[in-house]
């Protein structure tokens, strides 16, 4: 269907639908006087910047540029991306970025009140050392520092025990 | 291991029998764990997963949950023992197609499962016939604290036990039971449900769960939520404040149609029988329509020449890796549509006598 613009008679390219008092109005104008009307966002900018714009609004504004796990090199993005996060820690590092998606998966709740492992007391912490120790297990093998990972996995143990 | 003899037995959570059995067909209770001090899977390098593999089998083997606990390494089994795995809901369809080390563990009557290296490093199941949450979960429990004495889980004091997915995290619990809700899918009031249960944050799924979609008559319902809340509370509000409802709606959607014609009901039921017993080739979704229908006609007290234990049995052996696995070789699908029928005549012939 051909429209012309209520304004000036030229092919019109927008095409409003407003609803006043519950009566439809439709309107019809070309690119010129819809954007001397201020209706449209300046057609000059490309989609693709648009996109771009609301993409990084809507990342967060008070998001730093790029979180990444220590432990397992997991960054914000990958977790974004594919739902999925790689290592305990990350909820921690991830901790404020997430709260939204955890919120939201999790109608608001933030804290766990369900069963707890025995002796959790410092369970946390303790785990979170072994994490760190196995990363820098990965790191001394894949570095033939053998003489390193053997004490790595010394410690490893005690911890485990 | 040889798992032949699973493909030729019923499974015990098909019994027909527990809770609200009419609408019921199954209960099942997952708990979600990671070990701690590992990176979650998508993270571990290949020698890690083997090493998670080799721990958690050495320890779930140790812990004596049944006489004989039967492990599968999955990495290992061919693709009709995958599937015949996933028939029978002891994996899911996600942990039959990896490519990492992996495997399952699960007790000889099959009511508890433990997936090894799935999402998380451990899922552990318990199923059961009808509704029967409230048993399931103390079992989830109970082997959950048992395994606790020799591993350590990855936990976290505001977040619970930690998931790679945030969606699981906090007590890694998830409800769902299987449904049969013929006269609501008749009535065309199944959208209601739906709805319903999205607003009470509930997922309704097909008869695999996740990524299935939910068609023909049965269909899978879980809570959502597992952060916030305490494991009896999850089991409370879905049994309780949800499941009731939806229980209710389709006996009274079934009675309805009872009471507006139940000689249709018969009929139907009936002629579903008829076919089953005549068809020389039968496809899986015919013979599930029939079946359905013949349930519903057993469930109201029209149809009593079959039993439900029969029926579920019939739904579970009539699968493509049941099929295979009886026959002990590969099937095209016209040669399984044979199969499936000849299996389906002999069983009823039999149960009717």
């Amino acid at each position: 269907m051909n429209f012309k613009c209520d304004k000036c008679g030229k092919p019109a390219t927008i095409h409003l639908t407003e609803i006043v008092d519950g009566d439809k109005l439709e309107k019809h104008f070309c690119q010129n006087c819809a954007s001397t009307d201020g209706i449209t966002i300046q057609a000059e900018v490309p989609i693709g910047q648009l996109l771009e714009d609301f993409v990084l609004q809507s990342g967060g504004e008070n998001e730093p540029p790029e979180l990444v796990c220590e432990v397992c090199g997991m960054g914000f993005s990958e977790f974004r991306d594919n739902g999925l996060l790689g290592c305990p820690n990350d909820y921690d590092v991830f901790a404020d970025s997430m709260a939204g998606i955890l919120e939201r998966a999790q109608e608001g709740a933030v804290q766990h009140i369900g069963k707890v492992p025995f002796g959790s007391d410092d369970v946390q912490k303790r785990q979170t050392a072994i994490l760190r120790l196995r990363s820098e297990l990965k790191t001394a093998v894949s570095g033939e520092n053998y003489e390193r990972a053997a004490a790595i996995r010394d410690q490893i143990k005690e911890l485990e025990s | 291991m040889d798992l032949s003899d699973l493909a030729r037995r019923p499974t015990e959570w098909l019994r027909g029998t527990g809770g609200m059995s009419d609408v019921v067909i199954s209960s099942r209770v997952r708990l979600a764990r990671n070990l701690a001090g590992m990176p979650f899977l998508g993270r571990c390098s290949a020698e890690q997963t083997v090493e998670i593999e080799h721990r958690l089998r050495d320890c779930i083997l140790a812990a004596g949950f049944a006489d004989e606990t039967i492990y599968v390494d999955i990495d290992q089994a061919d693709e009709i023992d995958r599937g015949l795995l996933v028939e029978r809901h002891l994996i899911s369809r996600q942990h039959a197609n990896g490519d990492h080390r992996r495997g399952v563990a699960f007790s000889p009557s099959e009511t508890l499962a433990i997936m090894v290296n799935e999402e998380d490093h451990l899922r552990l199941q318990v199923l059961r016939s009808g509704l029967e949450l409230d048993d399931a979960v103390a079992e989830a429990i109970a082997a959950d604290n048992r395994l606790e004495e020799s591993l350590s889980f990855a936990f976290h004091r505001k977040y619970g036990y930690l998931t790679a997915c945030p969606t699981n995290v906090g007590t890694g619990l998830r409800v769902s039971v299987m449904l049969h809700l013929p006269a609501l899918k008749m009535t065309g009031e199944i959208e209601k449900v739906f709805r319903a249960a999205h607003d009470m944050r509930l997922a309704l799924r097909g008869l695999y769960g996740e990524g299935t979609e939910a068609t023909g008559d049965f269909f899978q319902i879980s809570n959502q939520t597992t952060l916030g809340k305490s494991e009896e509370q999850i089991i409370r509000e879905f049994c309780v404040d949800t499941l009731p409802h939806i229980i209710e709606y389709e006996r009274r959607a079934r009675e309805v149609l009872l009471s507006k014609r139940a000689i249709a009901i018969d009929d139907r039921a009936d002629r579903s029988l008829a076919v089953l017993r005549a068809a020389k080739l039968i496809s899986s979704d015919e013979t599930m329509y029939l079946l359905s229908l013949i349930r519903m006609g057993v469930t109201l007290g029209q149809c009593r020449d079959l039993d439900l234990a029969t029926l579920n049995e019939l739904f579970l052996m009539t699968q493509p890796a049941h099929l295979q696995k009886m026959l002990g070789r590969k099937l095209e699908p016209f040669e399984r549509a044979e199969a499936r029928a000849t299996y389906i005549r002999q069983r009823i012939e039999a149960a009717c006598k």
